[in-house]
């Protein structure tokens, strides 16, 4: 198992008009075992970072530790072996196509120099993990999409390592494929503890199967922390932005309309998670106060495994009993917080 | 038609082109290709960037294509006696083929390795793989359909070039077209030159298109589909 420190971590590169800034002072602590997403729309440096956890792009400023060794101190030699201990998979998979399925899978372990005979074996075990044994002569061209990952999974376990870098590896997929490669990659980790690095530009993503995840904005950490956390108590205005467009654009245009309408009072977003889901918090709010809220949208969630209830609420406009709602819901154990504008 | 020395000449001359030819692609190839994988690692978007290495070969490659074949032999003949000891025939004739073949096929191949998609680069840079291993393993693997088609390309040229070299007594079917059509007006023996000429690209180009097909596993899923639509009724009764 193996962690990995980042550190004060900044990226320029040379641009048309002057420098581009694509990590600006980044650190993160990815524990060894952990399922750790980086999050962020395009551009806002994740694949920057993610090649800078194994070197394929030199961090300008800061250091990178893996096991706490910095990556920076090795030579070139020492570098490609620690690279062996990192395996990496990529959105369009980056297979060799003009290599079978059982080559490709064998290709790390010819360049580290093993035998022919036990790469095959190793990769013919590789192949069964990942439910592609009967495809072992085919050509990536041959394959489907979510085939193609699952080879370069494989390809990317065949070194044993103990470091899985995930470059947007689910964004090429649809939705169903995408579940089943996350699955695979779910467990991966637990049954190799392989650390696991997810960059992803899909909120879903990360609440499927990520325990931690960093937000990433302007290649700076906006917010970092227990995915469950972020999901309840989202900080960051780019964190409330990809919670609230997770659950799919037309449950976003829906409530564009709703809001139209109705954009009148104070508006709360509540989450409810399994404790909290058996008392009928809302009616017994409207019971208690003899007054109506809007429920604006309503949603569940799996976050890690648990369900959770999302909610948001538009109280009556200039009603006295606002802050008193707003403490009652708090004190039924939900998580509560103000949104404005853009719900 | 012919008497059987002309037959015996006409023979011999095909020989002598096909061994100027083959000769000259084998020793172009052996300095051309890693003049182009130098050129492609060496480029600014390559493995291995290295801009005074890239602009040298790139100036001489330039200045090497940019002389006419023709002038390029001529100007070569000191030289090509002092490698061969004479400036004429077929074997004198490979020294200024192969000048100008290796410029010609460096740029090829660079370009064939340009085309290797970088993503591929980057996974093996990503499994540990050195620079030498990525040349080997990956550029000069994932890129050989484009690099066949090269050659062919490469070898097409060449005999077009050996027949240019009948013009200085170069040796080959060239030099009898030369000899017997230009000269001593016997066209009958310079279209069978040119039709031998003909023949013999055709047999490079539909043996290397053959070979790169084959070999292209790209394209494997397509014509298994096709296969697959054709035979569907043999397959169905399984």
């Amino acid at each position: 198992m193996a962690g990995i420190v980042i550190e004060n971590v900044s990226k320029t590169f040379p641009g048309e008009d002057g420098k581009i800034e694509a990590l600006k002072n980044v650190s993160l602590t990815i524990e060894p075992g952990d399922i750790y997403g980086i999050i962020g729309m395009s551009g806002a440096g994740k694949s920057t970072l993610v090649r800078c956890m194994n070197f394929l792009e030199m961090p300008s400023q800061g250091r990178v530790l893996i096991d706490g060794r910095s990556l920076g101190d090795l030579t070139e030699k020492e570098l490609r072996a620690q690279r062996q201990d990192i395996g990496m998979i990529f959105q369009h998979f980056n297979l060799l196509m003009q290599k079978s399925v059982i080559e490709n899978v064998c290709f790390p372990l010819h360049i580290q120099g093993k035998k022919k005979k036990e790469a095959r074996q190793r990769a013919r075990e590789l192949l069964e993990i990942v439910g592609l044994s009967e495809k072992e002569k085919a050509f990536p061209a041959q394959l489907s999409g979510g085939q193609k990952q699952r080879v370069a999974i494989a390809r990317a376990l065949a070194s044993d390592p103990k470091i899985l870098l995930c470059d947007e590896a689910t964004s090429a997929l649809d939705p169903q494929t995408t579940s089943s490669i996350l699955e695979l990659l779910k467990d991966i980790n637990q049954r190799f503890s392989i650390t696991i690095v997810i960059i992803t530009h899909q909120m879903s993503v990360v609440r499927e199967i990520c325990k931690h995840v960093a937000i990433l904005s302007e290649g700076e950490v906006v917010e970092q922390g227990l995915v469950s956390d972020i999901f309840d108590h989202p900080r960051s205005r780019e964190a409330r932005e990809m919670i609230r467009t997770d659950s799919g654009s037309d449950l976003a245009s829906s409530g564009k309309e709703a809001r139209e309408e109705i954009s009148s009072g104070r508006k709360i977003r509540i989450v409810f998670s399994e404790n909290s889901a058996f008392e009928p918090v809302i009616a017994n709010l409207v019971l208690t106060f003899r007054e109506p809220v809007n429920i604006l949208r309503a949603n569940t969630r799996n976050v890690g495994g648990v369900a959770k209830g999302e909610m948001i609420l538009e109280f009556m406009k200039d009603s006295p009993n606002q802050e008193a709602m707003r403490r009652y819901l708090v004190e039924r154990g939900l998580a509560v917080e103000e949104v404005t504008g853009d719900v | 038609m012919f008497d059987s020395t002309v037959v015996q000449m006409l023979i011999e001359g095909t020989q002598a082109t096909l061994y100027m030819t083959l000769v000259s692609t084998l020793l172009g190839y052996a300095f051309g290709l890693p003049m182009g994988v130098l050129l492609a690692i060496s480029d600014k978007e390559g493995l291995r960037p290295n801009p005074v290495l890239y602009k040298v070969l790139d100036v001489i490659a330039n200045i090497v294509r940019s002389v006419p074949f023709l002038i390029l032999l001529i100007l070569l003949i000191p030289f090509t006696r002092f490698l061969v000891g004479k400036s004429y025939g077929a074997t004198a004739t490979i020294v200024p083929l192969v000048v100008a073949a290796v410029p010609f096929i460096a740029r090829m191949v660079e370009s064939s390795l340009k085309e290797v998609d970088q993503g591929v680069i980057e996974a093996a840079r990503s499994m540990g793989a050195s620079d030498i291993q990525i040349v080997i393993k990956v550029l000069l693997l994932e890129a050989r359909t484009s690099l066949i088609t090269g050659g062919t390309i490469a070898i097409g040229t060449i005999l077009g070039y050996s027949a240019m070299s009948g013009a200085v007594g170069g040796g080959g079917l060239g030099d009898i077209a030369v000899r017997y059509g230009y000269y001593r007006y016997q066209t009958d023996i310079m279209i069978v030159t040119v039709v031998l000429l003909i023949v013999l690209v055709q047999i490079f180009q539909t043996i290397g298109m053959a070979v790169a097909t084959k070999l292209d596993k790209r394209k494997t899923a397509v014509k298994n589909k096709k296969h697959g639509a054709g035979e569907s009724v043999t397959f169905g009764g399984k």
